[in-house]
């Protein structure tokens, strides 16, 4: 059994990673905590959302987020690159700490931190600009690039997405033109253009087609042997299918955390042995 | 329980929509009524010297409306520059920034406050701060009325267009790691460019039209206008001069006028509208 937890400032006791319930292979290399949240709270006005939060989220890994509507898997997610900034009301206690270092305090710079952690949301967010600039939007505002690395850049990101072979003839088209599938691919694409550590997917699939759905899956397991990905998701064989580790939430709180072949087939609590099974949510 | 009879569901949809249809006939039929009799009433007035030529005065045949023309094209422009960066940055700040909070809803009220008040009111108010204060009348302070009743309109144009732009774009923009301003200006501004451009337009146009203001501010001149500083010729107090003088051919003039300023505000609209869906396709 490993402790493979790289949080040293932490007032909370430092806990194992559930590393002795994954799969043999894993064993042999220890998951390294590449984000970790401690007693985190989280409030919309005085409406508490989130209780006593923690959890560990393994470098390199699919780590997925269960759990019925409105448990608050978006609300956690929301305060890893603290997005949820922008909406008044809306507070956070506790800690979120990447590589150890705390997100929450003030000499996070939050530009750099959504740099290193990338978002996709729910619906396509293409920018009203050209396939072209959605991506290189946000390589300009990072990085000292000149016209041949971006597009060379621009290129590389597209197919890391998996994406160049269907818009390599339509890089001036406006972004808007794509289908759903396909823009989705390119909101994936744009963020990690900028060269991202992690990649938060906020129901990604849920307002796109089944075919294009198992596309998306598919990048999900290859782009992670790059990037630290944590994927709120209201499908279960979704979260079966393509996550490593699972938590479920039920009403802002943490019910269980384990590898995903755990809690799909051997849960410990009988919450989520329910929820699974399909008799709530 | 018993079934509504259908025949008279059927004759309240008949009957709401006849009322419906009629109203919006009316509507168009009032907006064709006011144009043909513009049209027909100032087509006569309208040739070349009427673009290019001082006013005669009473009595002697021809003239034209050049200086007023000029004037305000003048007044307006000079109008814009000033109201329309300050109204969008109003509405930018309440919609972006402000929100909810307690000294938005305070600028929203005064906005929603002067957006009512009786433009002749603040034609009054700049005729004390600039006229009696520099002794003379002047197409600045003319300007500057302009600008004070087209502030409010652009602000809340502004606020409403933008608060159409979905939070998951301005969401998806910030999450790439660009700054709040940036993000607005590059992203949001581009996704609401048809809407603001609507709204500007709008207001411009909405000025362009105004006359009591003009008539302690600009006043009007027979002469052309040489600074902004002075007396300064423009077509509504034009038509309000001309209107009601007991000359046929000033009254001809003041025909031509109105034709001028229907064409100008309807003939920009269109032309933008069309500029758009070109750029949109």
């Amino acid at each position: 059994m490993q402790t493979a937890t790289t949080i040293t400032q932490s007032h909370h006791q430092p806990r194992p990673f559930p590393l002795s319930t994954t799969k043999a292979a894993d064993l042999t290399q220890p998951a390294q905590v590449k984000i970790a949240t401690r007693g985190l709270n989280f409030y919309y006005d005085d409406q508490q959302a989130l209780f006593d939060n923690d959890l560990e989220i393994a470098t390199n890994k699919v780590t997925a987020i269960i759990g019925p509507s409105g448990c608050g898997k978006s609300t956690h997610l929301r305060t890893y690159n603290r997005i949820f900034e922008l909406y008044r009301g809306q507070r956070v206690s506790g800690e979120v700490l990447l590589d150890g270092q705390s997100v929450l305090d003030g000499n996070c710079d939050v530009l750099e931190l959504r740099r290193k952690i990338g978002m996709i949301f729910q619906k396509p967010t293409p920018f009203p600009m050209s396939v072209f600039d959605n991506i290189a939007y946000g390589l300009k505002q990072h990085y000292h690039i000149n016209r041949s690395e971006l597009r060379d850049r621009v290129e590389k990101a597209l197919q890391q997405a998996a994406l160049w072979d269907d818009v390599k003839d339509k890089l001036n088209q406006p972004g808007t033109a794509l289908s759903g599938g396909q823009q989705q691919r390119l909101c994936i694409a744009r963020a990690i253009a900028v060269e991202p550590e992690i990649l938060l997917m906020d129901e990604p699939t849920s307002a796109i087609d089944p075919v294009a759905t198992a596309r998306i899956e598919e990048l999900v397991d290859t782009l992670k042997e790059c990037y630290t990905i944590v994927i709120v998701t209201h499908n279960m064989q979704q979260a079966a299918r393509i996550s490593d580790f699972t938590a479920f939430f039920y009403k802002g709180e943490i019910i269980e955390f384990g590898a995903t072949d755990k809690i799909f087939t051997n849960p410990d609590n009988p919450k989520t042995q329910d929820y699974i099974t399909g008799r709530f949510g | 329980m018993k079934q509504r009879s259908l025949i008279y569901r059927r004759g309240i949809d008949i009957v709401i929509r006849l009322i419906s249809s009629l109203a919006a006939l009316f509507g168009m039929a009032m907006l064709g009524w006011i144009l043909s009799i513009v049209l027909l009433k100032g087509l006569p007035a309208i040739n070349w010297e009427f673009f290019t030529e001082l006013p005669a005065p009473p009595g002697m045949p021809g003239g034209g409306l050049a200086n007023a023309i000029v004037g305000t094209l003048m007044i307006t422009l000079l109008a814009g520059v000033i109201g329309v960066p300050i109204g969008l940055a109003a509405g930018v700040w309440l919609a972006e920034f402000g929100q909810q909070s307690k000294t938005a809803e305070t600028i929203r009220f005064a906005a929603n406050l002067l957006m009512g008040t009786p433009s002749i009111i603040i034609g009054v108010f700049i005729y004390v701060i600039m006229v009696m204060t520099t002794g003379n009348f002047s197409g600045i302070a003319g300007a500057v009325s302009l600008a004070v009743i087209m502030l409010p309109v652009v602000a809340r144009t502004t606020e409403d267009i933008l608060s159409l732009v979905p939070s998951a774009l301005r969401e998806a923009a910030l999450a790439l790691g660009v700054p709040r301003w940036k993000a607005t200006l590059g992203v949001v501004f581009r996704a609401a460019k048809s809407g603001l451009l609507t709204g500007v337009l709008l207001a411009v146009a909405r000025v362009s039209g105004e006359t009591a203001p003009l008539l302690f501010t600009a006043l009007n001149s027979p002469f052309w206008p040489e600074s902004a500083n002075e007396p300064t010729a423009n077509l509504t107090v034009t038509i309000f001069n001309y209107a009601m003088s007991p000359y046929d051919d000033w009254q001809t003039l003041a025909w031509g006028a109105s034709l001028l300023i229907a064409a100008g505000v309807l003939g920009t609209t269109i032309l933008t509208r069309g500029f758009l869906w070109y750029r949109s396709k």
